[in-house]
C-alpha cells in the first residue's frame, strides 16, 4: 500500500511536470515560426524535449521515450545548426507535440504503453519528420522546402471501404466510420456500393453488406486515416490510396536513400507499417520472388507511379554497393566439401538414370545437375596468369646470374585451371623456365654471331584446347640437339643404336631418368638433370609433355593438363564382367573390329595402320572375347591408338576416387569410380597405357644379341 | 397509392422488425410513400433496409417515395451522399 502510494504519487509527479513541459515546447516552438534565430528559443525547445524523454524514461514509458528520442534529435540538429527552421519543420513538430500530449493525457488514464492507434500515428508523425533528419548520405543537408509544402498541400485520399460483415453485429457501424472521417478533412465524394445486398427473402437485417468508396481531402496522414478503422481492420478491407500521386512522387524523389523499396515509403507516408506488414505477409503466402512493390501495387496500397518513384531512390542504393561486392573470399575446406556432395550427387543421379522411366524429366533433371556441376567446380578456378607473373622475378635474376639478356612475354594468364593444379604446375613451370634460360637461350655474343637479336626471347603462353588446358614455354635459343641427345641415349643403352626415331621419339628421351647432355654443370640447375621429374609432376596430375624443337631456332615444351582433377566426363566400356573408363577427351571415335586373324595387333582405320591394345590381355580377365568387338580410338600425344573392348557403354560422369596405396604401383589405371549400380570401375590412363604397349613394341623389334 | 410510417431508430437493434414491415408494404405496380419523420436515429442497417426497399420496388415494378425526413435521417443521408439520391425528398 505505501510503495503503491508512492508510485502513484511520482507518477503524477510526471504528468504534471510532463504537460508543463509540453505547454513550453509549444510556446517555443510557435516563437521559433515567428523568429527562426532565437537561439535561447531553441535551446528551450531541445531542453523541454530532453528533460521530457528522461523522466519519461524513469517510468518506463518506453514508447513515450522512443517517440521523444526522434524529436529531440532532430531539434538538436537545430540547435547545431544542421538543420533550418522553416515554417514547414515548424508544422511538423507541433503534431508531434500534441501527439507526445495525447500520449501523456493516455498515461493519466492509466494507460502505461501505447496503444495500436497510437502507435501508427506515431509511426506517421515521425516519417513526416525524416526529411528534416540529416540522411545518411548528405549530411547537414535538408529537403527542398517546396516538395514538402507541395505534398501536403495536395494530400487527400481515396478510400476504398469493404467492411466486413459482422460489423454492424460487433457494434461498429461504417457509417460511424464516415462519420469521423469527416472530423478530419472533407468527404468530397462517397458513393454507396449495395450490390452485395442479398433478396429481401434472404436479408439478415444485423450483416452488414454495404461498401464505400470515398475521397478524403485532408492533411492528415496516410496512418491516421488507417488507425480511425484500427477495430475493424482484421475483417474488412480498408484501401487507401493518394487522390494526387504526383505529389508523393515528388515528395519521395527529394528523400535520402534507403536500402530498402519499403523504407522509402513508410517514411514518405505513402504506405504504413500496417500495410507493409500486410504486404510482406502476401509476398511470403505467394512466395519470397514477388518483388514487394508489385504486391503493394496489386494489392491497391500503393499507387504505381510512386512505388516506382520509391524504386529509383532504392536502386540508385543498389547501384552504388554493387560495386563494393565483387569478390567474397571464401574457406577453401568449404569449398572442396561443396565440390565433394556434388560429385557425390553426380553419382546418386547416375543411378538414379539407371531406375527412372520418365525420360523427359530425367532429361531435365541431368541436365540441372549437369549445370551444378560446372558451377561448382568452376569455384575453383583461379586465373593462371598469377602464377605466369611470378616468373618475371625468376627471368630477371636468372639473366643477372648468367649474363642474359631475356625478353619475357606472358599471354593466356587470363585462362582458368582449378586452383590444387595452378599451385602443383609451378615447380614443373619453374624447372622448364630456368632449363630455357640455362641451357636454352644462347648468351649475347653467341646469339649475335648467329644472327639473331642479343636479347633472348622466352614466351609463357596458356590456352584453353579441348577441355584440357595448354601451357607452352617457348623460347628462340639453340633449340634441342638431336644428334647429341640419340648418342646419349644410345650411350645409356636407352635406344639401340640403328633404332629409326623421329624427331619427337628423340626428344621424348630428354625426359628419361639420368638423361642430361649439358655440357657445362651450373649452379642453377645442377647437372640438368631434373626434366624426368617435370614429367613425372606433370604425369601426377593427369597431365602430358610434349617438345617441339628446330635446332638453332628454338625448342617449345607443351604442358597439356585437365582442367579439374574431381570430375571428369568418362567413356564406359566393358570386356567381359569388368567396367573401365576411358577419359573423353582422349577419345577420338569408336569402330568396331574387323575380323581377322586372332593374334593380331594393329588394323586398318581408313587407309592408316591403327595399332591396338586388347584390355582384356592387359587386365587378364578370363573368358572369351565377345562375337563381336569394338574399338576404342584415342589420342595421346598425338598418336592413335584402339582400345579393344567387348562393348560400349556410353558417356558417363566420372566422380574421382582415388585408389589405395596397395595399388601404388599400377601403371594403367589412375583411379576409380562408383557406377550407379555399385559396382566398381577403374578409370584408365590412357599415357601410361600406350606408353607401356609401345615400349613392349620396340623391346621385341630391337635385334637379338648374337650369342 | 399506400403508405407506411417508420418511427424510432431505424438501426440494427430494430432492423430485424422494421425490414419485414416495409418488404411487406410493397404491392406490384404501386407508389409506396414511407414517411421518416418519426425516425430518431438512423445506422447503416437502417440504410441498408432503406436500399433494399428501393431495390425490390424496381424488381416488382412498384415505386418508393422517401418523404418527410427528419434531421437525423437527413444528416445520415449526407454522410453518404444519398440526400440527393433517394427519391422524391423534400
Amino acid at each position: 500500500m505505501s510503495f503503491e502510494d508512492d508510485a502513484t504519487e511520482a507518477l503524477d509527479i510526471f504528468i504534471t511536470e510532463a504537460r508543463e513541459l509540453l505547454e513550453a515546447l509549444e510556446e517555443g516552438l510557435l516563437g521559433l515560426e515567428a523568429d527562426p534565430d532565437a537561439a535561447e528559443t531553441v535551446n528551450a525547445v531541445f531542453r523541454s524535449a530532453h528533460t521530457l524523454k528522461g523522466s519519461a524514461g524513469l517510468f518506463g514509458l518506453s514508447h513515450l521515450v522512443s517517440f521523444t528520442h526522434v524529436v529531440e534529435t532532430l531539434l538538436g540538429h537545430v540547435r547545431e545548426g544542421d538543420v533550418r527552421v522553416t515554417p514547414e519543420l515548424i508544422s511538423a513538430l507541433l503534431p508531434c507535440a500534441d501527439h507526445i500530449a495525447q500520449v501523456v493525457e493516455g498515461v493519466a488514464g492509466g494507460r502505461l504503453e501505447a496503444t495500436p492507434a497510437e502507435e501508427a500515428a506515431g509511426a506517421a508523425l515521425l516519417a513526416r519528420l525524416t526529411p528534416f533528419l540529416p540522411g545518411t548520405f548528405t549530411p547537414a543537408a535538408t529537403a527542398p522546402a517546396a516538395p514538402v509544402a507541395s505534398a501536403r498541400a495536395d494530400r487527400g485520399w481515396r478510400l476504398s471501404l469493404r467492411f466486413g460483415p459482422d460489423c454492424l453485429r460487433n457494434g461498429m457501424d461504417p457509417m460511424s466510420f464516415l462519420r469521423y472521417l469527416g472530423t478530419l478533412g472533407t468527404l468530397a465524394r462517397v458513393t454507396v456500393d449495395d450490390s452485395a445486398l442479398p433478396e429481401a427473402a434472404d436479408l439478415d437485417p444485423e450483416t452488414s453488406y454495404l461498401a464505400f468508396e470515398a475521397d478524403l481531402v485532408t492533411d492528415a496522414a496516410k496512418a491516421e486515416i488507417e488507425s480511425v478503422f484500427e477495430f475493424v481492420r482484421d475483417e474488412s478491407d480498408i484501401r487507401i490510396t493518394p487522390l494526387a500521386a504526383a505529389s508523393y512522387v515528388d515528395f519521395i524523389e527529394s528523400m535520402p536513400q534507403r536500402d530498402r523499396l519499403g523504407d522509402v515509403l513508410l517514411e514518405s507516408g505513402a504506405v504504413t507499417p500496417t500495410e507493409i506488414d500486410t504486404a510482406l505477409r502476401i509476398q511470403r503466402e505467394r512466395s519470397l520472388s514477388v518483388p514487394i512493390g508489385q504486391v503493394l501495387i496489386e494489392e491497391g496500397i500503393a499507387d504505381p507511379a510512386v512505388v516506382e518513384a520509391a524504386l529509383t531512390r532504392q536502386r540508385k542504393v543498389a547501384d552504388t554497393r554493387s560495386g563494393d561486392t565483387q569478390t567474397i573470399r571464401i574457406d577453401a575446406a568449404r569449398l572442396d566439401r561443396l565440390i565433394d556432395l556434388v560429385g557425390e550427387l553426380v553419382i546418386a543421379q547416375a543411378s538414379t538414370t539407371m531406375l527412372a522411366a520418365g525420360a523427359e524429366a530425367q532429361g531435365e533433371v541431368t541436365r540441372l545437375i549437369d549445370e551444378v556441376r560446372h558451377s561448382a567446380l568452376s569455384l575453383r578456378m583461379v586465373p593462371i596468369g598469377m602464377t605466369l607473373r611470378r616468373f618475371e622475378r625468376v627471368v630477371r635474376d636468372v639473366c643477372v646470374d648468367l649474363g642474359k639478356e631475356v625478353q619475357l612475354t606472358i599471354t593466356g594468364g587470363d585462362a582458368e585451371m582449378d586452383k590444387a593444379l595452378v599451385e602443383r604446375i609451378s615447380d614443373p613451370l619453374l624447372h622448364l623456365v630456368r632449363n630455357s634460360l640455362d641451357h636454352g637461350i644462347e648468351p649475347p655474343a653467341e646469339r649475335v654471331r648467329a644472327g639473331k637479336p642479343a636479347q633472348g626471347s622466352l614466351r609463357l603462353h596458356a590456352y584453353h584446347d579441348a577441355g584440357n588446358i595448354v601451357i607452352e614455354v617457348a623460347d628462340d635459343g639453340r633449340g634441342l640437339d638431336r644428334d647429341k641427345i640419340f648418342a646419349k641415349a644410345v650411350d645409356r643403352g636407352l635406344v639401340s643404336a640403328t633404332a629409326t626415331l623421329t624427331d619427337a621419339e628423340v626428344y621424348d628421351l630428354i625426359f628419361e631418368p639420368g638423361f642430361s647432355t649439358a655440357d657445362q654443370i651450373s649452379n642453377l640447375s645442377g647437372r640438368g638433370v631434373g626434366m624426368d621429374v617435370v614429367r613425372r609432376n606433370v604425369a601426377a596430375l593427369r597431365g602430358s609433355i610434349e617438345v617441339e624443337s628446330v635446332r638453332g631456332h628454338g625448342a617449345t615444351i607443351r604442358i597439356r593438363l585437365p582442367l579439374t582433377l574431381a570430375i571428369i566426363d568418362g567413356f564406359l566400356v566393358g570386356v567381359g564382367p569388368s567396367s573401365f573408363i576411358v577419359p573423353l577427351d582422349r577419345v577420338t571415335e569408336c569402330v568396331e573390329l574387323p575380323p581377322g586373324p586372332r593374334g593380331r595387333d594393329c588394323m586398318n582405320l581408313r587407309g592408316e595402320v591403327l595399332p591396338f591394345i586388347r584390355l582384356r590381355q592387359i587386365f587378364g580377365i578370363p573368358g572369351d572375347p565377345a562375337r563381336r568387338q569394338n574399338v576404342v580410338v584415342v589420342e595421346q600425344s598425338g598418336q592413335r591408338t584402339g582400345l579393344v573392348v567387348d562393348s560400349l557403354l556410353g558417356e558417363f560422369q566420372t566422380v574421382i576416387k582415388p585408389l589405395g596405396p596397395l595399388f601404388s604401383n599400377l601403371k594403367c589405371v589412375s583411379g576409380s569410380t562408383i557406377l550407379g549400380n555399385g559396382d566398381v570401375a577403374l578409370i584408365l590412363d590412357v599415357g601410361p597405357l600406350v606408353s607401356e604397349h609401345t615400349d613392349l613394341e620396340r623391346a621385341r623389334q630391337a635385334p637379338l644379341p648374337v650369342g | 397509392m399506400s403508405s407506411v410510417e417508420l418511427e424510432g431508430e431505424l438501426t440494427i437493434h430494430a432492423a430485424a422488425e422494421q425490414a419485414p414491415r416495409l418488404i411487406a408494404a410493397l404491392e406490384e405496380k404501386s407508389v409506396l410513400r414511407v414517411r421518416l419523420a418519426g425516425v430518431t436515429e438512423l445506422d447503416t442497417a437502417g440504410l441498408q433496409i432503406l436500399l433494399l426497399a428501393r431495390r425490390e420496388a424496381a424488381r416488382i415494378g412498384a415505386t418508393v417515395e422517401f418523404r418527410d425526413a427528419s434531421p437525423a435521417v437527413r444528416e445520415a443521408l449526407a454522410i453518404v451522399h444519398l440526400d440527393g439520391s433517394l427519391e422524391a425528398l423534400p
